[in-house]
């Protein structure tokens, strides 16, 4: 009996020991991440430094090469200020009626029916901003290009809906029920008591929504690859196309790249950027969820 | 807004109705919105479909292209995906729910996770090329772009199965050791059980994502024409919404048609899958009264 029972005790140890391994996988990721994008990009910044970077030309394959980032940055801070432009309004309109006004049948119709949205592949999306939205646009906007930001802008934002709206949403369903009711009872509007109570209530959380919203729209990658066309453009315009971050990378690994070489390790430039300014946003947006689920 | 008090009876519920009339529109836009992408890519594909579409290999005239490798490449990739992140995941999620202490080592574990789940996809796409590719050596093969995805969608199944787990109340715990359960026995025999709804949902949309995952599998170097099928895992692929990236990106129009197809069988089976998962939760919530 006591055999069996220290037996017992090992294989215990032992299945605690392989899950804690597991969960460790996620530090050993985000190491590895980390860590591949920094060697990769060291070559780059050892043989061509940090100063050219901060030029307004990105042409790093060209014969006499340039590796001013801001055309790539500009491309991608437009097309996310377009993305914020229709999902936070609209998110957050989302998550007060889901939260606030609709009747529990409604809704658990209507949640669903909106992550839907979320399903949809990222390639099919920059099919629809290509081929249906951008011609649609063009009724309207008769010099717009075959490839801009605003109808890549416009669809990613319709993406990020419905992650915006269920983050919001669980933010304000958090809200404790006795400060809604104290706010009836005083003979408020549901409206006022979403705008008043509910909202300032919930404010860290939908904060943390709107930052997850943004590293989610500056990583976004197919949309703007399809749709927004792959020049790298410094131009604030939302009807000019434009590279991003992120479809510049598609680009160069769309041809054939020799391991090592000046093309190579730019991707892994851009990747690094794109990885910090994600990570940056993601922490925040963590600990920002967190404090509002510890409130009540 | 800021004077309500002033404000008579009636504009007050008019604005209240104002803004459910508001909320109205926006959720009809989102929802017309959906409606019209699955209808532009049914209109243009549905008629592209046939048997020779799924059993031809790519070609350079788009009305003799087909689909045949890629949705054998994704089923390849697909499988080594959820050997890696199913098993792996729901490991994960027990350790960070069951066992881990309050510290500031498991405190490193959980922004690890959130990190990792908000990590844009092409940066996974990157490490991979980088580490497994080049590093480990595994080539621009099946097995590197499974494992890729694996690790992209790992914190959907850790996520899903903690939250399963969450919501199994402590006496189920407490009654399987009151009868001298151990640890590991009391999550085998009755926490995991009592959890699975939940953590097949995660299981689900975990598949889905990865299936109509395109940017990491560009970066690691998934080829787009290929005229043999993947016999191992250190094959080179291709996949559906690669295969789909590559015929939307061309200017003929016909090859548009063609990208519309791949499409609605991406839809169909992302939606479905995802259908599927709702349907597993709802069930799962309906059922289960502790």
């Amino acid at each position: 009996m006591r055999f069996r029972r220290r037996q017992g005790l090992r294989l215990e140890g032992l299945i605690e020991a392989g899950l804690a391994l597991a969960a460790f996988l996620a530090v050993a990721v985000t190491l590895g991440i980390a860590g591949t994008l920094l060697w990769e990009a060291l070559p780059f910044f050892r043989e061509i430094g940090v100063a050219p970077l901060f030029g307004t030309e990105w042409a790093p394959l060209f014969a006499a090469p340039r590796y001013g980032l801001l055309p790539l940055l500009s491309g991608t801070l437009v097309i996310t200020a377009i993305a914020l432009l229709v999902s936070v309004p609209v998110g957050t309109i989302l998550a007060i009626y889901l939260s606030e006004y609709a009747p529990s049948r409604a809704r658990e119709i209507l949640k669903p029916a909106l992550e839907l949205l979320s399903a949809v592949p990222t390639v099919v999306y920059g099919y629809f901003a290509l081929l249906f939205v951008t011609p649609l646009l063009r009724r309207f906007l008769p010099d717009l290009g075959a490839f801009n930001m605003l109808s890549a802008g416009l669809v990613m934002g319709l993406m990020i809906v419905p992650y915006v709206s269920s983050l919001a949403e669980d933010a304000m369903r958090s809200v404790p029920m006795a400060l809604r009711e104290a706010s009836y009872a005083m003979g408020a509007t549901r409206l006022e008591t979403s705008v008043r109570v509910v909202v300032p209530a919930a404010f860290s959380g939908l904060v943390s929504a709107y930052v997850l919203a943004v590293s989610r729209a500056v990583g976004e990658t197919m949309v703007v690859a399809i749709a927004a066309g792959m020049q790298p453009n410094l131009s604030l315009d939302p009807r000019d196309p434009a590279q991003t971050v992120t479809s510049y990378i598609v680009q160069v690994t769309l041809g054939d790249l020799p391991h090592g070489s000046i093309g190579y390790q730019t991707i892994f430039v851009a990747g690094l950027s794109l990885f910090f300014v994600t990570l940056a946003f993601n922490i925040g947006g963590h600990f920002l969820r967190r404090r509002y689920r510890e409130a009540y | 807004m800021s004077f309500e008090s002033t404000l008579t009876v009636r504009v007050r519920r008019w604005r209240d109705r104002a803004f459910l009339a508001l909320s109205l529109l926006c959720l009809a836009l989102s929802l017309v919105a959906l409606a019209a992408l699955v209808g532009d890519l049914a209109s243009n594909g549905l008629p592209r479909i046939d048997r020779a579409f799924l059993t031809s290999f790519p070609s350079r005239f788009a009305s003799e292209a087909g689909l045949l490798a890629a949705w054998v490449g994704s089923l390849f990739v697909i499988l080594v995906t959820a050997a890696l992140a199913i098993p792996i995941g729901i490991a994960a999620g027990v350790y960070l729910e069951e066992y881990a202490p309050k510290n500031l080592w498991t405190n490193c574990l959980e922004v690890a996770m959130a990190n990792l789940a908000g990590v844009p996809s092409i940066v996974f796409g990157l490490m991979a090329l980088g580490l497994f590719v080049y590093r480990f050596g595994l080539g621009q093969s099946v097995l590197t772009a499974g494992l890729t995805l694996g690790l992209l969608v790992l914190p959907i199944v850790v996520v899903a199965t903690r939250e399963s787990l969450r919501a199994i109340p402590g006496y189920i715990r407490e009654a399987s050791f009151a009868v001298g359960g151990s640890k590991w026995q009391t999550i085998r025999h009755h926490v995991l059980p009592y959890s699975t709804g939940g953590i097949l949902t995660g299981v689900i949309v975990a598949v889905s994502r990865a299936l109509g995952e395109t940017a990491p599998l560009v970066t690691v170097g998934a080829l787009t024409f290929i005229t043999f099928l993947p016999t191992s895992v250190m094959d080179p692929f291709t996949v559906l919404p690669i295969q789909m990236f590559n015929w939307v990106s061309r200017p003929q129009e016909d090859f548009h048609a063609n990208a519309a197809a791949a499409g609605v069988l991406l839809l169909l089976l992302t939606l479905s899958l995802n259908g599927v998962a709702l349907c597993l939760r709802y069930r799962s919530r309906k059922r289960v009264h502790w």
